[in-house]
């Protein structure tokens, strides 16, 4: 016999009649309840949930950019260099820095780290890259500052004046860096680096007037970036 | 307190509300969304500096500039070199995929010598060192027996310092037996030696040719230098120049052509011979070319006019008397008419009569070493190596006769008869196989197979596992082409003498070496004499010093091109082109090249036939060429056969049945393809399927055609000139 043909209704009617009188201020509690619930998935959402999404990793040594650049002539340029074909190399290359770092200089840690572990080794230094955007997107460094004039700082920040590397905090999800949601959970941004979204890159297009990348509609389209 | 129902949904609304209200829902979704749209698991290549490399393509001898993009150390692309003499940025199928073969799974990756049966597979990793102790030893040994000659090697071309390395190391060991993988150049080069006297290849300048008259040449399909008569012939069209393509079959050179003659297969000479008569009885010759610079033009003018009447011919090649006069006539008028030789892509030599009837056809209208014409192409001459001193078993063995034949008293006119393996292996201990696969690529493959069984010892020096490598030894696996410096001279039908540089485009991926390198290393160790012929500290040195004055515009262009040498005088005993003497006339009068099989028993005939999406020669095809075949050609693992529906239906086959194929030579199991554009009563079947040995990319795809055809020897030159067997479809 299946308990769905128990004859008992009336026990049951009862038993929740008899949880059912509302405790004095039981509005109160409700609200209660409401307003833990509330402040905890605050808690969760706005500090938990960051924490656990990001993964903090250091880069392989240290890396002061100011000093580097007081070194050299050109500028960011004078190792994140445009090749002759047009394309930017990135971060630079093993080959670029043996011409100082064949032996090492100076008495830092991260250097003797660099030079025997890497330069010695002709191994390239695995960085880890924080603005690298996803492989759907595509991005010319050229467009923006061959052709636009673009300061690096406009989407780097002040890198120049950096000191020392910041932990690289990789989202657990994407496997991108967090500089491109930005550092801000709420995606809030003060400057126009802190964050490198696409409505980032939309906002800055749309102000730049750069309306000519689609021939049939006259208007910015997806191909720009998505080809 | 007790926790009520209410006040728990009153906490699940909070922490929904509370959860709406924080960045987590949002942030989420557009990780996920990120997250879906670059899947981890999708290979994306690694960033990196591009940068193109100018080399020089050496998967077939056409010798096409290569210009390869490559990521950092990475070859991504392999594109055809803009500016290039032969090829000017274009590039085959074949040239176009050779990154799969770089990259692919058939490499071999170290040297590696057999520990189970001739072709189980079963291999053991060696050293290098070891590797040429051991092909060193087994040839000290021979020597020591003063059989030197039993050592032979197969190379596709004897051109170039790697064959040449090659020839040299046979010459000091003292064996005569260099062999060179049959192709229409055999053939070509006989009837150069015999109408100009010259040594050499011929070159056809196509691009300047304004009626090309081709006798089965897949114009389009991968003959000469493909990409070049690709072009050549684009140019044709542009300028309204004509082609008339000589075919049994509607190929697709024969479909573009401005007219095609559906010969009966084999009876090109005569078609030719008929041509020549009606040019001659018109008068349409180039009457002050034949009065003072040919030689015997009277007696060929008789030959053909007592044997060769179109009437008499039509009924043999199928072509009406009127046509034949038509294209005849049509070629003598035109300004620059050029008629070509070589069946398919030219990888069989075919016969001696043929070859000359279709130069006295260039004779007849003047085309000789003139632009547009043929000519004799000047020879390779920047190998400059000091003489060879050979010591006393060494100049002992190349005393002996060639296993072969070639170059004998009955044999006069061909240099190499390499089709003949399978009869010569008995005098063979040794076998070197280098950049060939003979078990592949050479008629009656079971035959050749025996052959090899027969062999005591074989070295392959293959890049690849092909079938030739299966039966071998020992392999010494050379880098492949985009791991190695090399010259490439090219004897593919250029008009100018023309060498490539092949230059390293990445490192050795794998434990292989030069081969250049390796035939060095055996000569030293084999020490005395032979050593003494290699003074050279490795290969690249020696590349060097050879190539001394072009060495510079090869590294910087990729290619050297000779100026401007059409030759003027003839080098015959006469001085002049000699249409007719006795050894001619004997070539002319030699009986006709039978066909295996032509017998009720085999009442069809089977014709091999070329094209540009297979790769017929050393180079297997690529998992990307064996994509583009059309599902007539291959469906699963089937290859099919081409027949005129009539003749099938005669059968009673239907068309995408299997069928057994049977030859004299050997069977398969076929598919059946309707096809109106062949001959009734022929069937065709494409060269380079069939193979055993390779990946699942290729094996078992297919059939090989040589495993169903047999050498045929031409009677007047001894050359192979099977153009098909008999052949029973049921």
């Amino acid at each position: 016999m299946s308990s769905n043909e128990d004859p008992k209704p009336k026990d049951v009617t009862e038993v929740a009649h008899a949880s059912s009188p509302s405790p004095p201020g039981g509005g109160a509690y409700l609200l209660l309840f409401f307003i833990i619930g509330l402040a905890l998935s605050m808690v969760v959402g706005w500090a938990v949930f960051p924490k656990a999404l990001y993964s903090k990793k250091s880069q392989p040594f240290d890396f002061n950019h100011k000093m580097h650049l007081e070194q050299v002539d050109e500028s960011c340029e004078s190792c994140h260099l445009f090749r002759a074909d047009g394309t930017f190399s990135g971060s630079p290359r093993l080959a670029q820095c043996v011409g100082c770092h064949e032996e090492v200089l100076g008495e830092s840690e991260d250097e003797a780290i660099f030079v025997e572990q890497y330069v010695a080794q002709e191994r390239e230094v695995p960085w880890l890259i924080y603005a690298r955007q996803p492989d759907c997107v595509f991005f010319s460094h050229a467009a923006h500052v061959k052709g636009a004039k673009l300061d690096c700082a406009v989407c780097h920040g002040p890198t120049e004046t950096t000191e020392s590397l910041k932990p690289y905090e990789e989202n657990r999800i994407t496997g991108y860096s967090r500089d491109i949601w930005g550092h801000s959970i709420s995606g809030l941004k003060h400057n126009t680096w802190d964050r490198m979204k696409m409505d980032d890159c939309a906002a800055c297009h749309e102000t730049a007037g750069i309306h000519d990348s689609s021939v049939q509609t006259g208007r910015d389209a997806c191909f720009v970036c998505h080809k | 307190m007790k926790l009520s129902r209410r006040c728990f949904l009153s906490f699940v609304a909070g922490g929904a509300a509370g959860t709406a209200l924080s960045p987590l829902p949002w942030k989420l979704t557009d990780d996920l969304s990120i997250w879906s749209q670059n899947w981890p698991w999708t290979p994306v290549p690694p960033d990196g500096e591009g940068t193109y490399t100018l080399s020089t393509c050496t998967l077939c001898p056409g010798g096409c500039g290569i210009s390869v993009r490559k990521i950092d150390d990475r070859a991504i692309k392999i594109e055809g070199a803009k500016g290039h003499p032969l090829n000017d940025g274009g590039v085959c199928i074949l040239g176009l995929s050779g990154l799969q073969l770089l990259y692919g799974p058939t490499r071999i990756q170290a040297p590696m010598k057999r520990v189970g049966d001739r072709g189980q597979g079963r291999w053991q990793t060696i050293s290098w060192k070891q590797a040429i102790a051991e092909v060193a030893g087994k040839l000290k040994e021979i020597r020591d027996q003063g059989a030197p000659q039993s050592v032979a090697c197969i190379a596709p071309k004897d051109v170039g310092t790697v064959a040449q390395l090659l020839s040299r190391l046979l010459s000091a060991y003292g064996s005569p037996n260099f062999l060179r993988m049959p192709s229409v150049e055999d053939a070509y080069e006989a009837a150069i030696y015999l109408t100009q006297g010259a040594t050499g290849a011929a070159g056809v300048d196509v691009e300047n040719a304004d009626f090309i008259l081709s006798f089965g040449s897949a114009i389009l399909d991968g003959y000469g230098s493909p990409v070049r008569m690709f072009k050549a012939n684009s140019k044709m069209k542009e300028l309204h120049g004509t082609v008339v393509q000589v075919e049994s079959r509607l190929s697709n050179t024969a479909a573009k052509a401005d007219q095609w003659l559906a010969v009966k297969p084999g009876s090109e000479a005569d078609l030719a011979m008929a041509m020549a008569n009606v040019i001659i009885s018109q008068v349409a010759f180039d009457q002050d070319f034949i009065a003072n610079k040919v030689d015997g033009f009277e007696a060929f003018a008789r030959m053909v006019q007592d044997k060769y009447a179109p009437e008499t011919v039509a009924q043999k090649t199928g072509i009406d008397s009127e046509t034949i006069s038509k294209i005849a006539l049509q070629f003598a008028a035109a300004r620059k008419p050029l008629a070509l030789c070589g069946k398919g892509k030219g990888q069989t030599p075919g016969s001696l009569k043929e070859a000359l009837a279709i130069h006295a056809l260039n004779a007849l209208v003047g085309n000789i070493n003139r632009s547009g014409g043929v000519q004799a192409l000047a020879a390779y001459d920047y190998i400059n190596w000091p003489d060879i001193e050979t010591d006393s078993v060494a100049a002992a063995g190349l005393q002996k006769m060639r296993l072969d034949g070639a170059g004998s008293d009955s044999l006069p006119h061909v240099r190499y008869l390499t089709h003949r393996l399978a009869n010569i292996a008995d005098g063979v201990q040794a076998l070197l196989v280098a950049e060939t696969n003979p078990c592949h690529s050479l008629p009656d493959t079971q035959a050749v197979k025996a052959a090899f069984d027969k062999i005591p010892f074989v070295v392959s020096f293959s890049s690849f596992m092909d079938e030739t490598a299966m039966n071998a030894d020992l392999i010494l696996p050379n880098h492949i082409y985009l791991e190695r410096f090399e010259d490439v001279p090219v004897t593919a039908g250029v008009a100018r003498p023309t060498v490539g540089l092949c230059r390293p485009i990445v490192n050795p991926l794998y434990n292989t070496q030069h081969l250049g390198d390796s035939i060095m290393q055996i000569a030293k160790a084999l020490g005395g004499t032979i050593a003494g012929a290699f003074p050279w500290e490795d290969y690249e040195t020696c590349l060097k010093m050879t190539l001394r004055d072009q060495w510079g515009t090869l590294a910087k262009k990729g290619v050297w091109m000779a100026p401007n040498a059409t030759r003027t005088g003839f080098e015959t005993a006469p001085g002049k082109f000699v249409m007719m003497n006795d050894d001619m006339g004997a070539i002319y009068m030699a009986d006709d090249v039978a066909l295996q099989g032509g017998d009720d028993a085999y009442p069809l005939v089977l014709i091999p036939y070329d094209s540009i999406r297979l790769a017929s020669r050393y180079i297997g095809d690529t998992p990307f060429m064996v994509k583009t075949v059309s599902d007539t050609v291959i469906k699963g693992q089937h290859g099919f056969v081409d027949i005129n529906p009539e003749t099938a239906k005669r059968l009673g086959l239907a068309d995408g049945q299997l069928a057994k194929l049977t030859t004299p030579v050997g069977e398969a199991t076929v598919g059946v393809h309707f096809e109106y554009g062949i001959m009734p009563g022929v069937v065709a079947m494409p060269r380079g399927l069939g193979h055993t040995a390779y990946d699942a990319f290729l094996a078992g795809k297919g059939v090989n055609v040589n495993q169903l055809i047999g050498p045929v020897e031409d009677p007047a030159s001894g050359l192979d000139a099977a153009w098909g067997i008999g052949a029973k479809l049921a």
